[in-house]
């Protein structure tokens, strides 16, 4: 059906494709979320109560770091076996491949962590209301982690071990994601303050960075091919 | 003269010679006088006692950490629309001066802050985002310091700054919206237009003479990176004139 349906749909279901087989390593994301959340109540205690107010944050980190770290070698592999220049010889814009690229990511990686929150929240004693609003939040706030991520990536195609270099130039940028993400979750529980401010907020941000890191990206793509 | 003509780098060495004395001594006269004003002649707070000089200090530095980082910008797109070879030059010698700002900007802050609100440190939405503006200039060193080749560097750095760029107003933004919703507003405010005249004139004259300073350094950072390029590339050839070229080396970072 792929080469009927354009090159753009055909690069997701490429990319999907080889993610999700032996070696893709598309779900060792929820395993790390998964990880990083059984990990942290042993840092700060069992107590129920502490774990229910700080979940939703715990979650939201965990979401950032899961991302970040999955997607340092987005285009490395197309990069390494030429694929990439392949596909800058089509008349297609390269734009358009690196949302492909990021779009597949983050279904292959970034939806089963959307899908896995429910049944992890309860881990952390959230409340019903609070495990929704937490699943719409990581919904509407993962892309834009996924596009501020693609940027880190083709930088990491230049850098080649920069991927620690390139964790610390994206991070400061993930925080309005962070704390709109948080806000909105927090605001959903605590009566008196709106949910749907934070939430519209959050995603004018993934709206702005889906722009900022695709341009960003075929730049330095772009760049370090000279 | 156009902006073009400060391509060639021996005509910017040239202006950057005869211009930088007098950067440098303007500098020094005005700051020298901000400070007498500010140590000397401007009076106490009566409510923060003497503790208020280090405001003398601590706004410059945070105007100078921004304003550093507006100009290194502007070099981005010096460099990335116009290509011009000086930009990524400016914004190179740029980076450590803002950073060196902000660091200072955060220090005097926090010396200030512990006797007046008895704490090195708040998460205060202002103080957050100068953090956070550090981190940010850090990153873009040592992103500098990771590539080999200058004029790569330069690229890719300078979209970094201008993602930076587009970036920092929504983290302010974000990082008010984060603050205000955690605690009301009780923040101690030095700034506004409630400042007393006799403060406000030194902490002027002290924020030129800082910015000429700032001038001056980044004239001397800027020749500094001339000739680490003009020394690279005289190494380079002399490399090539002693040994053979090889033919069939592959390029270097091909897999």
């Amino acid at each position: 059906m792929s080469e009927q349906a354009g090159p753009f749909r055909a690069l997701v279901a490429r990319d999907l494709r080889l993610s999700l087989r032996v070696g893709g390593g598309a779900l060792t994301g929820v395993l790390f979320f998964l990880a990083v959340i059984t990990t942290v109540p042993f840092g700060v205690g069992p107590d129920l109560n502490l774990l229910a107010r700080i979940g939703p944050a715990i979650m939201w980190i965990a979401a950032l770091l899961a991302t970040l770290i999955g997607l340092e070698r987005l285009f490395q592999s197309d990069r390494d076996d030429g694929a990439l220049d392949l596909l800058r010889l089509t008349d297609a814009p390269l734009s358009s491949f690196i949302i492909a690229k990021v779009v597949a990511h983050w279904l292959g990686a970034s939806l089963p962590l959307v899908l896995a929150t429910p049944v992890l929240s309860l881990l952390l004693a959230l409340e019903p209301l609070a495990i929704a609003a937490l699943t719409a939040t990581l919904l509407v706030g993962t892309p834009a982690l996924s596009f501020l991520g693609a940027v880190g990536a083709a930088l990491a195609v230049t850098l080649r071990r920069g991927a620690l270099l390139m964790a610390v130039i994206i991070l400061p940028f993930s925080i309005p994601v962070l704390i709109f993400g948080v806000a909105a979750t927090r605001a959903a529980v605590t009566e008196p303050d709106p949910f749907w401010p934070p939430f519209a907020l959050l995603g004018a941000v993934s709206l702005i960075y889906a722009v900022v890191g695709t341009v960003g990206a075929a730049a330095a793509i772009r760049i370090n091919d000279g | 003269m156009g902006i073009l003509d400060y391509a060639n780098p021996t005509r910017v060495m040239r202006f950057s010679r005869a211009v930088k004395p007098w950067v440098g001594g303007l500098g020094a006269i005005v700051l020298a006088a901000g400070l007498y004003e500010a140590f000397v002649t401007a009076p106490a707070d009566y409510q923060q006692g003497e503790t208020i000089r280090i405001m003398y200090l601590h706004v410059p530095m945070a105007w100078l950490a921004m304003f550093a980082y507006a100009l290194m910008a502007l070099s981005a797109i010096g460099t990335l629309v116009f290509k011009h070879p000086m930009a990524d030059v400016s914004a190179k010698a740029m980076a450590p001066l803002g950073a060196v700002f902000t660091a200072i900007c955060l220090i005097t802050g926090s010396l200030w802050g512990k006797p007046m609100w008895n704490t090195w440190w708040v998460w205060d939405a202002r103080l957050t985002s100068v953090l956070i503006l550090f981190l940010v200039y850090l990153g873009i060193i040592a992103l500098w310091q990771a590539i080999e080749e200058p004029i790569k560097a330069g690229k890719i750095t300078a979209i970094i700054t201008l993602i930076g760029a587009i970036n920092l107003p929504i983290i302010k933004f974000s990082v008010d919206w984060w603050y205000t919703l955690h605690q009301p507003a009780s923040v101690f405010r030095v700034d506004g237009p409630t400042i007393y005249p006799a403060m406000l004139y030194p902490l002027l004259i002290c924020a030129v003479g800082f910015a000429l300073l700032f001038f001056f350094a980044h004239l001397v950072a800027m020749e500094n990176e001339m000739k680490r390029r003009r020394v690279r590339a005289m190494q380079m050839r002399a490399a090539r004139r002693t040994t053979p070229l090889p033919t069939t080396r592959p390029a270097e970072g091909a897999a």
